[in-house]
């Protein structure tokens, strides 16, 4: 399965700035995908072109991941960008605004 | 004579397994880090050799909110937030699952030391958070049980 759509949401709540964002991804393990496994090993979370967050993950993700963070000093309108890239070079962003 | 031809056909086998690391590096480099080693790691105990953190102190500042009884290994939600001033990085482990290793973030100013993400477990264990603060490293643990495991087919 390629790449899928992304879906993320950041909002404003008491005095940080709530991002979740959705992933479409297999996420196949070793075990699962016999030797071929498939799944995305950075994740980066940018701020007005900023990087803030940047993540390494493994297999052990579960299948279209979602994963929430928290960011600081924010406001609304602000230009969140979530990117990431897997372990075959396939590689996908979204951007959102924070509400 | 025949025992040193072995030995030059090795040398010249790990002579080439060098060089195409070599190559190979700088690749690897431009494509964004990610801890191989750490990564492929088969147990916690080399995984946390490997990003560095063999001897963490255990912390009650770190927070892991998780279900005691995960049904469904193949979707066990986890929540962390580091209360330790200046975390910098936060690492989790499932100790038991085939690579222990499953995410490592690293927060920059701007972010909280916070993440909730989704993992697969292969079976009851506990899961290691490392919150890394000033250089130094911070440890804390939840079992947590599955009735169904997650990691293989």
């Amino acid at each position: 399965m390629a790449a899928g759509p992304m879906k993320m949401r950041a909002t404003l709540d008491a005095g940080f700035i709530d991002v979740r964002v959705l992933m479409t991804h297999p996420m196949l393990t070793q075990q699962q995908s016999k030797g071929q496994p498939h799944f995305i090993q950075n994740v980066t979370v940018k701020v007005n072109g900023t990087t803030v967050v940047e993540g390494q993950t493994s297999q052990a993700i579960s299948r279209n991941p979602v994963f929430s963070f928290r960011l600081k000093g924010g406001a609304k309108g602000d230009r969140i960008e979530v990117s990431w890239l897997d372990n075959t070079g396939e590689t996908n962003k979204t951007e959102a605004a924070v509400a | 004579m025949k025992g040193r031809r072995r030995k030059i056909l090795t040398f010249a086998g790990a002579l080439a397994g060098a060089w195409v690391a070599g190559l190979l590096k700088p690749v690897a480099a431009l494509a964004a880090a990610w801890n191989k080693e750490a990564f492929g790691a088969k147990t916690a105990a080399d995984a946390l050799k490997s990003i560095g953190a063999a001897g963490a102190a255990a912390s009650d500042a770190i927070v892991i909110e998780a279900p005691q009884i995960a049904e469904n290994g193949a979707v066990v939600p986890i929540e962390i937030t580091s209360k330790i001033p200046g975390t910098t990085a936060i690492a989790v482990l499932i100790e038991k699952n085939p690579f222990p290793l499953a995410a490592r973030f690293d927060f920059m100013e701007g972010a909280l030391p916070f993440v909730k993400v989704n993992v697969k477990m292969g079976e009851t264990s506990d899961v290691r958070v490392v919150a890394t603060a000033g250089g130094k490293h911070f440890t804390a643990t939840k079992e947590i049980k599955v009735t169904i495991g997650g990691c293989g087919g």
